[in-house]
């Protein structure tokens, strides 16, 4: 089979590769691109941790065709832009998602965390206050072995919680420009007392 | 309030950020020039023996660098010094399917894939075992030639009378309970690469490295010396990011020596990465168990005696088998206060993959049958099952009947917490038929206190330097497998010298840079390790308190060093605001710097620029206080480079009797842990619904309560999909679920909600008093969902894992009066097609390899003459 050059827009960049039509996307992000944050944890689309967003969809990039994404000057498509865990840190800084995720204790090993992180992006930007039963749904399609996913549905309360005090020092109230520090997140370990409340056991 | 400044706060891992990120590198993310992959070729036979094997034409084919066969590396090798009954590849024989034969290294994974497809394989078919207890009676065709009876190992044990103690029991129960197979199923399939060097002496192959997802890197390393016959000196070993292990990767794994000879022979490097079924084929997961278990208690609830008959499956070759087995005896004790004990623990070879550690090692299907059995003994003397537990509890500090010794004891308190939180009193019982609480307890080691590989040598050493940059750097052996090992250390040592934990970095598991520590497994690390890097760290503070004492006119002992400052204790009150914050002990944060710190040219915040000698004119004259950078510049001045270094290895009194066996189950400390399940069991469809589970557990401190939080959280939910869901089923030999659609851990939607309460009984000899807290919750799950089935249904299930089919033909049986309802020998009354006859696994149809005749297959509708009745 010979190889063909495609253009993949990745994390905002345009890679033009050659590569055989049937290479699947994992691959050439992990072999060609070395972008490995998109793990390999099974061969049949069982285990989520290849998760990444195509059009901000969760895809798993061990099952699709790498050049289903390219673009295609002759019909003058443009590409498919995939976003990989590579894409979410914001300004050098960690997002949100992946700040709760580590001080909540939501990644452990941290093999199937870049799949978790890519599904729950797409959670938080349809759903920006799920429940817990829209939670465990929606992250039902990915496995992890270590956590017993508990302390990631926390980690995403976190992030939303985070994210939304962000919308509002970005976008301060008219009259209140200058003044409208938002209450910095509360750090981790002043939430332990609370968290102790709420785990105090009430059947 | 403890006056601590990092220890027990809940901060993130110290590695989080590179997980989070996907910046992390796992073994499969490492790639090198010239990397050739590696692709093996497995039996599809159960046992046969190989007559003839040609990989001619498969090294013909354009882009194979090497094939190599058993002949590359003949020698033996496994995990126990008594155990060395594996080869890289085989050498005669295959003992299961999946067993490896040949490795090709090709410039890609395809070509390897089609150069697989042309080596020629002839097989002389041995018949094959595959029950454990047909396979005990084999005479012929035996799996390992030195194994008479396929009988890996047995042991006898009796502590006190226990004949005595079942005469004078009120109450005896007695009954076979059985536990299916399960494996680790890590996210991360097992990974490695290897390559050599070139040597600058010799001009010849040098030099081996290898970076692997193991959790063992010393033992890797000591087994690659054995198969490639070199001296360990020549090898390095690196773990990376490992992708979870669970005892998976506590062994040496096939592949891992398979890639170092491969690249021997291919003179290049070679990386062999798993796929998810040969993960499975890998295994080394938990035994399926067959336990016949007697538990005779007074009418007080006074345990008396306990008698255990426990057959493992252990597969086809030994790993840690013989460890396994003893654990299933030896941690019968130290749970409870039990005069008596009998155990018979025989460790079975089959035609299967090999069983080895998993989390919980040896003692979760015990503690299966024990806690459901007491739960059982309750219903009969009438005393509620919580009281149970309570009237059998240890007195501490103690030595146990067979020698285990304790000295703290977090049960009780366990015990209480999960009763209380649970509302036991109120509500079991008492919510109707189809709802129904259950209670359970479990306990664990902190680590083995004999090695393996039996030496006085330490388990574990830590080194610390701390150069005049003020950077504290840790070099330890601990392997970080998700667990918090690296922030374990980080805490440990950030605490002792009173600094942030942005100065701490961790080098680990190298075994070039980093002194050994023997892996983690059995929940060794936080308390061997943890030992180490506290002496380690104590050591290297003495020489910067000698330095800043002498800076500050004081004596060492009056030097406090935290919050990256050094003080002088006890200064007048008032003489400076800024020191009374080290003074105050229920401090939490460190003092910020002052304004008016004496500050040298060239002194930068975190940096000392210029040599000391302009910072020792400038500083003349004593002073109170002390930045660690001006601490640590005065120290090297006094005593030049500074490092310190600890070592733990547990003592004499911890590692128990003298009897054959008795090397296995002591420990320095035990974790405990008691729980308390809400389940709902639908009886139309079968199905156990695990509403909530209270979980107490003791670690002794909580170094982090996040990460011990996630442990015990973790491996209650591990507990949960071995009683509910998870299960490996085979069909003479060959795995029939080998992909995580079909080996179903419970995904998020499964998963109930775990009450995590920590208790901690701080252990007098564990660091800060702390203890394990990753493996001894997983145990006490399965039992209290078996007895919370009860309490909601009246049926006693002694069979994992409780899936639907099970259930329901439990309940039917109830109904239609059977008082014989024999589940666990595989033979179901009511539904007999719906299981083997092996016993447990359900059945498929279709014609297998060819039998031996001693393992024929049982007719259907015959009952186990072995089994013992159910009520």
């Amino acid at each position: 089979m010979k190889k063909e050059l495609v253009e993949l827009l990745i994390n905002d960049r345009t890679y033009e590769i050659a590569i055989h039509p049937s290479k699947l996307l994992l691959d050439v992000l992990r072999d060609e691109l070395q972008l490995t944050g998109s793990k390999r944890g099974c061969d049949d689309s069982s285990c989520g941790s290849c998760t990444v967003l195509v059009e901000g969809v969760p895809t798993l990039a061990c099952t699709a065709l790498a050049a289903s994404f390219s673009s295609d000057s002759d019909a003058g498509i443009a590409p498919l832009a995939i976003t990989t865990i590579e894409g979410v840190t914001e300004h050098g800084a960690l997002a949100a998602i992946q700040k709760a995720y580590g001080e909540w204790g939501g990644a452990q090993c941290g093999f199937c965390t870049p799949g978790f992180i890519m599904t729950v992006k797409a959670l938080m930007r349809d759903n920006p206050d799920p429940s817990d039963a829209e939670m465990r749904q929606a992250l039902g399609g990915n496995l992890c072995r270590c956590t017993g996913y508990s302390q990631m549905y926390s980690a995403i309360k976190a992030a939303v919680a985070a994210e939304r005090q962000g919308l509002m020092t970005a976008q301060p109230l008219p009259g209140e420009a200058g003044h409208a520090q938002a209450q910095p997140a509360q750090p981790r370990h002043e939430q332990a007392a609370a968290t102790q409340a709420r785990e105090n056991p009430k059947p | 309030m403890s006056d601590f400044s990092i220890i027990g706060k809940p901060i993130a891992l110290v590695d989080a950020a590179g997980k989070t990120t996907g910046a992390g590198k796992y073994t499969d993310d490492l790639t090198m020039p010239g990397m050739l992959i590696g692709k093996i070729l497995h039996s599809p036979h159960p046992h046969a023996r190989i007559r003839r094997l040609d990989v001619s034409r498969a090294r013909a084919l354009a882009g194979v660098k090497a094939v190599i066969t058993g002949e590359d590396a003949p020698n033996r090798y496994g995990i126990l010094p008594v155990g060395h009954d594996e080869t890289a590849l085989a050498v005669d024989k295959v003992r299961y399917i999946g067993d490896n034969v040949a490795c090709v290294a090709a410039t890609s994974e395809s070509i390897a894939l089609a150069a697989l497809e042309l080596i020629d394989v002839e097989y002389e078919i041995l018949p094959a075992y595959f029950d454990p207890e047909d396979s005990m009676k084999a005479t012929t065709d035996l799996i390992h030639d030195h194994k008479p009876n396929n009988l890996e190992k047995d042991y006898h044990h009796v502590f006190g009378d226990p004949e005595a103690g079942f005469a004078e029991a009120d109450a005896v129960a007695e009954a076979r309970f059985l536990a299916a197979e399960v494996t680790h199923a890590a996210m991360e399939p097992h990974s490695t690469l290897a390559a050599f060097d070139i040597d600058s002496q010799t001009s010849g192959p040098g030099r081996l490295t290898v970076w692997s997802s193991t959790q063992v890197p010393y033992y890797l390393q000591h087994k690659l010396s054995i198969v490639l016959d070199m001296a360990m000196s020549q090898i390095r070993v690196i773990k990376p990011l490992v992708g979870g292990g669970f005892g998976g990767k506590s062994e040496v794994i096939p592949l891992e020596i398979i890639a170092a000879v491969a690249a021997r022979k291919a003179n290049a490097p070679v990386k062999i990465t798993y796929t998810r079924e040969e993960v499975f084929w890998a295994h080394r997961g938990r035994p399926r168990t067959i336990i016949d278990l007697k538990t005779g208690v007074k009418k007080d609830g006074r345990i008396t005696a306990v008698a255990a008959r426990v057959i493992q499956d252990g597969g086809a070759y030994c790993s840690y088998g013989i460890v396994t087995i003893l654990y299933s005896g030896a941690l019968l004790g130290a749970l409870y206060d039990i005069p008596s004990i009998r155990y018979d623990g025989y460790r079975v070879l089959t035609n299967k993959p090999a069983c080895g550690a998993m989390r919980g090692h040896g003692t979760v299907n015990v503690r299966f049958a024990f806690e459901s059995q007491l739960d059982e003994l309750a219903r009969t003397i009438g005393m509620d099952a919580v009281e149970i537990r309570r009237v059998n509890l240890l007195k501490v500090p103690c030595i146990t009947i067979n020698g285990l010794r304790v000295q703290s004891y977090g049960l009780p308190e366990c015990i209480e917490k999960v009763a209380a939180a649970s509302q036991w009193a109120e509500r079991q019982g008492k919510m109707g038929r189809g709802r129904g609480l259950g209670v359970g307890c479990s306990h664990y080691v902190s680590g083995a206190a004999n090695s393996i590989i039996r030496s006085d040598m330490p388990h574990s050493t830590v080194n610390i330097k701390i150069d005049r940059d003020g950077g504290v750097v840790i070099y330890t052996g601990a392997s970080e497998i998700g667990q918090g090992s690296d922030t374990m250390v980080a805490q440990i040592a950030a605490e002792v010298l009173g600094c942030s934990l942005q100065r701490v970095k961790i080098v680990a598991a190298d075994t070039d840079l980093t002194p050994i520590d023997i892996g983690s497994y059995s929940s060794r690390v936080t308390f061997m390790n943890g030992n180490a890097t506290l002496r380690a760290a104590q050591d290297i503070k003495k020489h910067i308190v000698a330095a800043a004492a002498g800076k500050m006119n004081c004596a060492p002992d009056e030097v406090i060093m935290r919050g990256d400052k050094v003080f002088k204790k006890m200064l007048p009150e008032g003489a400076d605001g800024k020191n009374s914050a080290a003074q105050e002990k229920t401090s939490q944060d460190a003092p910020a710097p002052a304004a008016g710190d004496p500050t040298v040219s060239g002194h930068v915040e975190g940096q000392i620029l210029r040599g000391s000698v302009q910072q020792k004119r400038k500083d003349e004259g004593p002073k109170d206080h002390m930045s660690f950078e001006e601490a640590v510049v005065a120290a090297i001045d006094f005593s030049g480079a500074l490092s310190g270094t600890g070592s733990y290895a547990p003592p004499p009194e911890a590692r128990g009797g003298k009897q054959k066996g008795g090397g296995v189950g002591p420990s320095p400390a035990y974790s405990y842990a008691a729980q308390v399940a809400d389940v709902s069991v639908d009886e139309d469809t079968g199905e156990v619904t695990v509403n909530k589970i209270w979980a107490a557990h003791d670690c002794g401190r909580a170094l982090n309560p996040t990460a011990v939080e996630g442990q015990v959280i973790g491996s209650v939910w591990m507990g949960v999909g071995q009683a509910l869901y998870e299960e490996m089923v085979w069909k003479d030999g060959l795995l029939m679920n080998p992909g995580l659609l079909e080996y179903r851990s419970p995904s998020s939607v499964e998963s109930p909600e775990v009450c995590c309460m920590i208790v901690e009984s701080v252990d007098p000899e564990g660091p800060f008093g702390a203890k394990e807290c990753s493996e001894g919750s997983l145990a006490a799950v399965i039992p209290a969902i078996a007895n919370a089935i009860y309490d909601a249904v009246g049926i006693r299930l002694r069979e994992t894992p409780f899936t639907p089919e099970r259930v329901l033909s439990a309940l039917r049986a109830q109904k239609s009066g059977s008082k014989k309802l024999e589940m666990t020998g595989g033979l179901d009354p009511t539904a007999p097609d719906r299981f083997r006859e092996h016993g447990g696994s359900l059945c498929f149809e279709g014609k297998g390899p060819a039998r031996n005749s001693a393992d024929a297959a049982r007719p259907r509708g015959a009952s186990s003459p072995e089994a013992a009745g159910a009520d």
